[in-house]
C-alpha cells in the first residue's frame, strides 16, 4: 500500500536530529517515499514502528524467487496494470510440464530436447525457465527418480507438482537447495505443509478453488510465517484465467490488498489438450499477468512464439531498442564488396547483419541513426530519406571504400529509389528484397561489383 | 481481511457498428468494458473474424498458407466462396492488390467490377482494402462504393489525405469506412473528429495499424490498448469506434512463419490473441487454421 510522506512523518521521532543525513524528519519521510533513503538510516525508530512501516511500504506485489543462481526466476513487484503506463518489470517464467507417468525413454528424450533449446533475438538469448515435474504415476520411486534426473541433468529451476503432500515434500527434500516451487499448497494440506516449507525454505505454489478461497489460504500461510507464495486461483480456461489474474493484480495494485499481493501461476497444460490452444492460452495468460505459465510442449515451434511474445510484452516501451550509427564491416570487405543500408532499430540491424553473415560474403552494412525507427517509420519522418542517407554517405566516406557505385536498400522502401537517384548522383540504387531473411538468396544470385 | 472483487464499472460504450447487409450482417463493438471482462460489464458482440482474399493471384506466399487456397487463388470469386463454404468465414476482406500504383496499377473500374462479383457471390460482410496509397485509394474506393451501392461494405483505408472523397462516397452509397491513422492515438482522434463533421460515427471503424509478433507488436499492442482506455476509462467519444487489426499478411511474411507451418499458424494466432487482449473488435486473418483456433477459444 503506497504510504504518503505525511503519514510516515507521523510515525517518525520528530526530533529533527539530522543523524539520518537529512535536515528534518519530514525530509527523511519524503525521501523514503521517493526512494533513496532506507528505514535503517534513522537510528531512533521504534522497532515496532519500523516493522509497521516496512510492511506498509513493501511493494504491493511481492517479489518471489524460484531456483538459485543464474537460472533463478524472480517474479512479482509489478507496478502497473497496463504496459503503456510504465513498463512490466519481471518476465514471467515459462515452464514445461514433465509427468512421471511417461515412458522413461520419452522423458529422457524430452529433457534432452529442452536442454538443447537455443533461441536468440536481437542479440539476446531467449530461454524457458522451469521444468514442472508432475506426480501422476502413483509410484513414489518413479517420481523421485524423475526429480533426481531433472535436478542432475538440467540447470532449470523446478516446480514440483503432487496432490500427495508426503510425496511432494519427500521430492522437495531431494532438491531443496535448488529452491523449487512446491505445488499445490491448499487449505487441506496447509498444516502439514507449513513446517516443511519452513524447513526447506522453498516458495509455496498456493491453490484455491477461487480467489476468495485463495485469500483465506494465503492469509493463514502469512500468519504462519510463510512469505514466498505464487498464486493459482484454479482457472479452468484462458478467459477465466485472464479474469482471475486481472482481479488479483487489481486488488494488489489498486486496493493494496495484501493477501493477493503475490505473483500468479497458470496452467494452460491442464486447460487444453490441444497443443495449439495451449500455446495461444499461454501467450494470452502471460500478457494478462501470469508470473509463470506451464505448458506441456517441448517442441521448439510451439516454444518460440511464446518466447518472442514474452520478449515483446516485457520490452520497455519507454526505450526503443537501438544500435550505434556506423558502418559495420562484416567479414573483411574490400573495394568490390556490396554496400547495404538499414536503420539503427536494433531488430533491423540484427536481421540484416545475420542475413549477410549467412552468405559468407564480406559486406559493408551502413547503419543510419534513425532513433530506433524501422525502415518505413524512419522514411516517413525524414530520418531515412534520400537527403539523410546522402549525408550519411558523405560523413562516413562511403565513396572511398569501394570502386563500384552500387547501394542496396530495403525492398520496402520503393519510394526511396527516386530520392536517392537524385541525392546520390552517380550511384546505382538497387532495391533489395522485401524481407531481410531473403538477403542471402538475393546477394548470391544478383550481386556483382 | 475480507476480499471484495475490485470491479470497475464503466458508464461508456464502444460504438456498435453493423457490417454487411441481410441475414449475415454482423455487429461488432458495443462493449462497456475491457476485452474478456464479462465479470464487470457487457460485451454484446464477439469479435469479428475475417479471412482475407486477394483480387490477384498471390506472389511469394509461403506454401503453408497458400495450400488451403491452392485450387482457388486464380479466381477471387471461387476463393471467396471457398472461404465461406469450406472454412466457415463469417466475414471476408478483399484486397485490391491489382490497383497498386507501384505494381500493376490496374483501373478503379476493373477493381470495382471484381469487388461487385465477389460481393454478389457471398452473403457475408465484405471489407474492401486498397493499397494504402491515398490518391489511388480515393479513386478506387469511390468507384467501388458506387458500383456496390447498398452492400454496406467496409471500405479501407481512409486517411487524413483522402477522407473527404471516400467518406462522401460511402455516405452516398451506404457503406462503412475504416479510418486509418498510423501508430498514434492523437492522430486517430483527429481523423475521427474531422470525419464526424459529416459522417455518422457508428459507421466508422478505426485502424491504428497492427503488426506481427516480433516485428513491432511491442508498439502496436500498447497503442491499441491505450486507445481503448481513452474510449472507455477516459470517456473520449472520439475514441469509441470499434478497432480493426490487419496482421495476417505481416505474420506470413516473417521468416518464422515461412519456416514451419505449425509455427506460422501460431505466429498468426498469438498475434491475434494479443490484439484481442488489447481491445480489437475485428481481425483479419490469412490462414484459416489460425482463425479457427481463435474462434474456438474466444467465441
Ligand atoms: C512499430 C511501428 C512504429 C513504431 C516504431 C517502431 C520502429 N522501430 O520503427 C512507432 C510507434 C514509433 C511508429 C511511428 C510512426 N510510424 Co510506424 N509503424 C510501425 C509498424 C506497425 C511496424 C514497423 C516495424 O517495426 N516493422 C518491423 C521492422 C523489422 O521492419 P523493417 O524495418 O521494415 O525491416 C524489415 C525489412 O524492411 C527488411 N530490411 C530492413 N532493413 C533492410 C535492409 C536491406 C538492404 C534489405 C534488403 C532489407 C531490409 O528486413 C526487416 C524484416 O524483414 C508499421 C506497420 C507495419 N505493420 O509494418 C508502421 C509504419 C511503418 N509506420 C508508419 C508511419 C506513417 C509512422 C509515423 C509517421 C506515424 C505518425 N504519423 O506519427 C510515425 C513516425 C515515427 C515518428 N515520428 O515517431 C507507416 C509508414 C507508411 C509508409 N510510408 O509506408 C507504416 C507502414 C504504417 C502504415 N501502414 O501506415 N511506427
Ligand atoms: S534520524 Fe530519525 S529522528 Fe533524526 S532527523 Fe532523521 S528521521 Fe528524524
Amino acid at each position: 500500500m503506497a504510504l504518503k510522506g505525511a503519514e510516515i512523518m507521523k510515525m517518525l521521532p520528530k526530533t529533527n536530529c539530522k543523524e539520518c543525513g537529512y535536515a528534518t524528519c519530514f525530509a527523511f519521510a519524503m525521501k523514503l517515499v521517493a526512494g533513496g533513503a532506507k528505514l535503517e538510516d534513522c537510528p531512533y525508530l521504534d522497532p515496532e514502528v519500523k516493522a509497521q512501516l516496512e510492511a506498509a511500504m513493501a511493494p504491493p506485489i511481492k517479489l518471489v524467487t524460484i531456483g538459485t543462481g543464474e537460472n533463478a526466476l524472480s517474479i512479482g513487484e509489478e507496478e502497473v496494470m497496463f504496459r503503456h503506463e510504465k513498463t512490466f518489470f519481471h518476465e514471467p517464467g515459462i515452464a514445461i510440464l514433465i509427468s512421471d507417468k511417461g515412458v522413461e525413454s520419452e522423458i529422457e528424450e524430452k529433457l534432452k530436447r529442452i536442454n538443447a533449446f537455443d533461441f536468440e533475438r536481437i542479440g539476446q538469448k531467449l530461454s524457458i525457465n522451469l521444468l514442472a515435474l508432475c506426480f501422476e504415476s502413483g509410484d513414489k520411486d518413479k517420481f523421485e527418480a524423475l526429480v533426481k534426473k531433472a535436478y542432475e541433468t538440467t540447470e532449470f529451476a523446478l516446480i514440483l507438482i503432487s496432490e500427495d503432500t508426503d510425496v511432494l515434500f519427500s521430492a522437495a527434500a531431494l532438491c531443496a537447495d535448488r529452491k523449487p516451487l512446491v505445488y499445490p499448497i491448499t487449505n487441506e494440506n496447509m498444516s502439514a505443509a507449513v513446517p516443511k516449507l519452513k524447513e526447506f525454505g522453498v516458495p509455496a505454489g498456493v491453490r484455491g478453488a477461487s480467489i476468495e478461497a485463495l485469500v483465506s489460504v494465503t492469509s493463514d500461510l502469512k500468519d504462519a510465517g510463510i512469505e514466498n507464495m505464487v498464486l493459482d486461483p484454479g482457472s479452468k480456461n484462458m478467459v477465466e484465467g485472464i479474469q482471475n489474474q486481472t482481479l488479483i493484480r487489481r486488488a494488489a495494485l489498486k486496493k493494496g490488498f495484501r493477501p493477493l499481493g503475490y505473483p500468479t501461476i497458470a496452467f494452460p497444460c491442464f486447460m487444453y489438450p490441444d497443443k495449439f490452444k495451449e500455446t495461444v492460452a499461454a501467450a494470452a495468460l502471460m500478457t494478462k499477468y501470469a508470473g509463470i505459465v506451464v505448458v506441456s510442449q517441448a517442441d521448439e515451434h510451439f516454444i518460440l512464439p511464446l518466447l518472442v511474445h514474452r520478449f515483446n510484452i516485457y520490452s520497455d516501451p519507454r526505450r526503443p531498442m537501438t544500435v550505434e550509427e556506423k558502418v559495420y564491416e562484416i567479414g573483411n570487405p574490400d573495394e568490390k564488396s556490396p554496400i547495404l543500408i538499414t536503420t539503427n532499430y536494433a531488430l533491423d540491424y540484427f536481421i540484416v547483419s545475420a542475413a549477410i553473415e549467412e552468405t559468407n560474403m564480406p559486406a559493408y552494412l551502413c547503419i543510419k541513426g534513425t532513433e530506433g525507427l524501422g525502415v518505413m517509420a524512419a522514411w516517413t519522418s525524414g530520418k531515412f530519406n534520400g537527403e539523410a542517407i546522402a549525408e550519411f554517405f558523405e560523413k562516413y566516406g562511403m565513396p572511398d571504400k569501394v570502386k563500384h557505385r552500387k547501394l542496396i536498400i530495403p525492398g520496402v522502401a520503393k519510394k526511396l529509389v527516386a530520392e536517392l537517384e537524385e541525392d546520390l548522383p552517380g550511384w546505382e540504387i538497387i532495391l533489395g528484397p522485401l524481407e531481410g531473411s531473403d538477403i542471402p538468396k538475393f546477394l548470391s544470385e544478383e550481386w556483382t561489383a | 481481511m475480507k476480499y471484495e472483487p475490485p470491479l470497475e464499472k464503466i458508464s461508456e460504450n464502444i460504438r456498435e457498428a453493423v457490417l454487411g447487409h441481410g441475414e449475415k450482417a454482423l455487429k461488432i463493438g458495443g462493449e462497456n468494458t475491457l476485452p474478456f471482462h464479462s465479470f464487470e460489464g457487457t460485451l454484446p458482440n464477439p469479435p469479428g473474424l475475417a479471412l482475407e482474399i486477394l483480387d490477384t493471384e498471390p506472389e511469394n506466399w509461403a506454401p503453408s498458407v497458400l495450400e488451403p487456397f491452392e485450387d482457388v487463388v486464380s479466381d477471387p470469386v471461387n476463393w471467396a466462396r471457398k472461404c465461406v463454404e469450406v472454412f466457415g468465414a463469417e466475414m471476408l476482406c478483399l484486397r485490391l492488390v491489382s490497383t497498386d500504383p507501384l505494381g500493376k496499377d490496374g483501373s478503379p473500374q476493373a477493381a470495382a467490377e471484381i469487388t461487385k462479383k465477389v460481393a454478389d457471390a457471398v452473403d457475408v460482410p465484405l471489407i474492401v482494402w486498397g493499397t494504402n496509397m491515398d490518391e489511388k485509394d480515393a479513386q478506387v474506393l469511390t468507384e467501388v462504393a458506387r458500383v456496390c451501392a447498398g452492400k454496406n461494405l467496409l471500405l479501407s483505408p481512409v486517411s487524413k489525405g483522402n477522407y473527404e472523397k471516400i467518406a462522401q462516397a460511402a455516405l452516398e452509397h451506404g457503406h462503412a469506412i475504416v479510418a486509418q491513422a498510423s501508430m498514434d492515438a492523437n492522430l486517430t482522434k483527429e481523423l475521427n473528429i474531422v470525419l464526424c463533421k459529416f459522417f455518422p460515427p457508428e459507421k466508422i471503424v478505426v485502424d491504428p495499424t497492427a503488426s506481427a509478433l516480433g516485428y513491432g507488436l511491442e508498439y502496436t499492442f500498447s497503442i491499441i490498448e491505450e486507445i481503448k482506455q481513452f474510449g472507455l476509462a477516459d470517456k473520449d467519444k472520439m475514441m469509441q469506434m470499434p478497432i480493426i487489426c490487419d496482421f495476417g499478411g505481416d505474420c506470413w511474411r516473417t521468416k518464422e512463419a515461412k519456416e514451419n507451418r505449425e509455427q506460422g499458424i501460431l505466429w498468426e494466432a498469438t498475434t491475434a490473441i494479443s490484439f484481442l487482449l488489447a481491445g480489437a473488435n475485428l481481425l483479419i486473418f490469412r490462414h484459416p487454421e489460425a482463425l479457427k483456433l481463435i474462434k474456438e477459444m474466444v467465441v
